[in-house]
């Protein structure tokens, strides 16, 4: 290892070769400030055009002010973050870039949580020096995601994660200079582009440019309709990340006072995501062991790796960039959609009301599942069977409408019937969650044995591709794990060039999982949040006494009251789906 | 990808320009001239094409296409005006050249007449250097052009 020498802040550093300054200065606590840069270390995401310039240092010697985000650390350097020189530089830097945003900060869904605000007050700004035009572009309201390109400072956070990370390659800057924003081709809006809603984009995006949907007007506005019975799922991820919009610790799990908050904002029933993930895994779970039976017997058609189902950001990606895999991937409907198809027959049933009086609303980490709850197959007559879909965000938003102390708040649990899960359904919020999900029932369901360990540590982790083989009592099961859609698409290229041998494949869009999702709370760039979460959905798992989800007795009585057995008739009508080859329906 | 409605023989001499470049995402700047020349512009419909063959997202032409001036989304005008860019014409004038075409056409760089007579574009060295600086109209070609020559051009074709 190659070895540099150098002094920060009168600080003597010593790192590897290649190191950049702004990283050295780090391991002697010196915090240079950035804006553009961005470094996601285990997802190898870095963002590093070197264009904001707030990030500059003196180095002795040079006659110019050097981006410390971009220049690596030489022998001998002598640098300083914190002349008068340099902060004077940061700060003409930044108020050029503030005399072209909007001051809208105090409506600016961002606000309190802008990495450009939050710079602005560390460096003290209180006027603007200079003046001039500011740009301006059309904004897009997209079903899950608004552009707001006015609040654009062109970090390209965005194209990173949308082209490098995703491979989605729906944004790209275009024009130059004063008239450069980050747009889709042709400038069309994202709902005509082949975006899958993963939102992965707003959530490294450090401004107000690109926020979600905002949907809580309308959770109001059924929850005050006296005709309406309101009801509210959770998803899985929610409960590890809501406690941080309120300062507790990420990983801190906030499950019992999530649930009390939901009865106190005024839902009729408080319901888990859970549940339906136990009834995918029911649903999927045996639709892989079919497909496996036939393959065992000999039958060459069958389409082997059945590849999870239950990501809409996911489905999105397949249906635009590889439709010709469609017949692949399990038919099984998301969590959310198995929800909804259930409340509005065997929970409207029930209640004895009609489908329409009974509102489904969400809660989800994500973007897509707004996208998703409003496609067309998921509704009947028009009635959607998810009404609205909010995200984590959105719900902390609600929370505090609502005037509640919410670390104070007591412990509550789940309505019944919906409301029952199991360790399995809880670590569907995780990579590689959904697929020991699956593992622990269709090992149980194919051998007729119980398993002795049901924790499958090997199929756990943060790396982008992971895979394990399962030895399925004599039969050897290889399982493949992929998150980030980057991940996923060399999964799919690798099974179409024929080079891989799995029989099941879990993809999840976002980055870790449901946990890093589009709609949980900003994690600015700290990775060691996701795995916090993660840790915390490992450990409600290992907290529950049902860790299988064909335990779950809610679930056994609704297939023995409703819907007779996994894959049966009832199912394929209300659990499964299809799915459509978007390649050629982008219009321009 | 959209339903292509451009000349089957022009998609396949574009082809087989991005073939003859090796399908490399770096050539996509020479790519785009070419089919710009092939085409006059270049339509959604070219940039999709382009963007397949080179195997680069759509956006990203896009936005090459909309970084540069000398690219055009639209289709020129029945009496295209080129202005050439090079050097020597640059050097003798041009852009007073070209700022006058503007100012009475009220046309920018790439913009097409409402009526569809006119459009604007530059070019880059035509190698008629000795003529500098150098306008064509559609295949006629205009030497030495000074500013108070533009009038006169344009009313040629009114
Ligand atoms: S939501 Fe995802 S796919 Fe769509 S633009 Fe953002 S990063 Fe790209
Ligand atoms: S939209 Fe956001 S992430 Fe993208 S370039 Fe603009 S400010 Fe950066
Ligand atoms: S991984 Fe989870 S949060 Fe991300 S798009 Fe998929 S379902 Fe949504
Ligand atoms: S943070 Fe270094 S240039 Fe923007
Ligand atoms: S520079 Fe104009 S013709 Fe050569």
């Amino acid at each position: 290892m190659d070895i540099v020498k150098l002094t920060i802040d009168n600080t003597p550093v010593v790192v590897e070769k290649g190191t950049t300054v702004l990283e050295a200065a780090k391991t002697v606590g010196v915090d240079i400030p950035t804006l553009c840069y961005m470094k996601l270390d285990d997802m190898e995401f870095e963002n590093k055009p070197g264009g904001c310039r707030v990030c500059v240092v003196e180095v002795e010697g040079r006659r110019n002010l050097a981006p410390s985000c971009k220049t690596e650390c030489e022998d001998g350097m002598v640098v300083n973050t914190h002349s008068v020189r340099v902060v004077n530089a940061r700060r003409t830097v930044m108020e050029l870039i503030l005399s072209d945003h909007p001051f809208e900060c105090l409506v600016c869904a961002k606000s309190g949580k802008c990495d450009l605000q939050s710079l602005a007050q560390d460096l003290g700004i209180r006027e603007i020096h200079y003046q001039g035009e500011k740009s301006h572009y059309k904004s897009d309201h997209s079903p899950a995601i608004i552009r707001e390109m006015d609040k654009c400072i062109m970090c390209r956070r965005c194209e990173t994660a949308c082209n490098d990370v995703q491979t989605v390659g729906t944004l790209s800057a275009i024009y130059r200079g004063f008239n450069s924003v980050v747009a889709p081709a042709f400038e069309m809006d994202l709902d005509h582009t082949n975006c899958t809603f993963c939102g992965q984009c707003v959530a490294v995006c450090p401004t107000g440019a690109l926020i979600e949907r905002d949907h809580t007007w309308k959770v109001m506005d059924a929850i005050i309709d006296p005709k309406k019975t309101v009801i509210v799922q959770t998803a899985p991820a929610v409960r590890a990340a809501l406690g941080e919009e309120f300062g507790l610790e990420p990983g801190t799990l906030v499950t019992g006072k999530m649930v009390s908050a939901l009865r106190k904002i005024g839902f009729d029933y408080v319901f888990d995501t859970d549940f339906a993930a136990d009834l995918t895994i029911l649903e999927e779970g045996t639709e892989l062991l079919g497909r496996l039976s036939k393959f065992l017997a000999g039958d060459k058609e069958v389409k082997l790796p059945i590849l999870t189902s239950c990501c809409p950001a996911w489905v999105n990606f397949f249906e635009h960039h590889f439709p010709e895999m469609k017949e692949i991937p399990s038919t099984a409907k998301s969590p959310q959609q198995m929800f909804g198809a259930i409340a509005k027959t065997y929970f409207a049933d029930q209640l004895k009301i009609k489908r329409e009086d009974l509102v489904v609303v969400s809660v989800m980490p994500c973007l897509a599942k707004k996208y998703e709850a409003s496609r067309d197959e998921f509704a009947v007559n028009g009635d959607p069977d998810v009404n609205i879909s909010i995200t984590t965000r959105e719900l902390a938003q609600m929370i505090k409408n609502a005037n509640l102390k919410f670390t104070e708040l007591p412990d509550d649990d789940f309505d019944r019937p919906m409301g029952e899960s199991t360790g399995a359904g809880v670590i569907f919020g995780t990579t590689g969650g959904v697929i020991e999900a699956a593992v622990r029932t269709a090992y149980e369901l194919h051998t007729g044995k119980e398993l002795d360990r049901v924790d499958f540590k090997e199929l756990r982790g943060m790396e982008g591709i992971r895979s394990a083989t399962l030895d399925f009592d004599g039969l050897p099961i290889n399982i493949g794990i992929a998150h980030g859609l980057g991940n996923a698409r060399k999964l799919l290229e690798d099974i179409k060039a024929g080079k891989s041998q799995f029989h099941a494949i879990e993809i999840m869009a976002c980055p870790g999982g449901c946990i890093g999702g589009g709609g949980q709370p900003y994690h600015h760039g700290d990775v060691t949040v996701l795995k916090k979460r993660q840790k915390a959905i490992y450990e409600e798992d290992a907290g529950k006494t049902i860790r299988k989800s064909h335990e779950n007795p809610y679930i056994k009585k609704l297939y023995e009251e409703f819907l007779g057995e996994p894959c049966g008739h009832k199912s394929h009508e209300l659990l499964h789906t299809s799915y459509f080859d978007k390649k050629k329906k982008i219009e321009i | 990808m959209a339903d292509i409605k451009l000349p089957a023989n022009k998609v396949q001499e574009l082809r087989d320009i991005c073939a003859k470049f090796n399908h490399e995402k770096g050539e996509l700047i020479n790519v785009l001239h070419a089919a710009q020349g092939i085409f006059g512009y270049l339509p959604a419909e070219v940039q999709d094409i382009v963007a397949e063959e080179l195997n680069v997202s759509v956006a990203h032409v896009y936005g090459v296409v909309t970084f540069y001036s000398f690219f055009t989304m639209t289709p020129k005008g029945k009496y295209p005006i080129s202005i050439c860019m090079g050097t020597a014409c640059y050097v003798r004038g041009a852009e007073k050249v070209l700022d006058e075409f503007k100012r009475l056409l009220d046309l920018k760089v790439g913009e097409t007449s409402a009526n569809g007579d006119f459009s604007i574009s530059c070019l880059r060295c035509v190698g008629a250097c000795g003529l500098a600086p150098v306008v064509t109209v559609g295949e006629k070609v205009y030497g030495r052009v000074a500013p108070e020559d533009v009038k006169g051009i344009i009313a040629e074709y009114k």
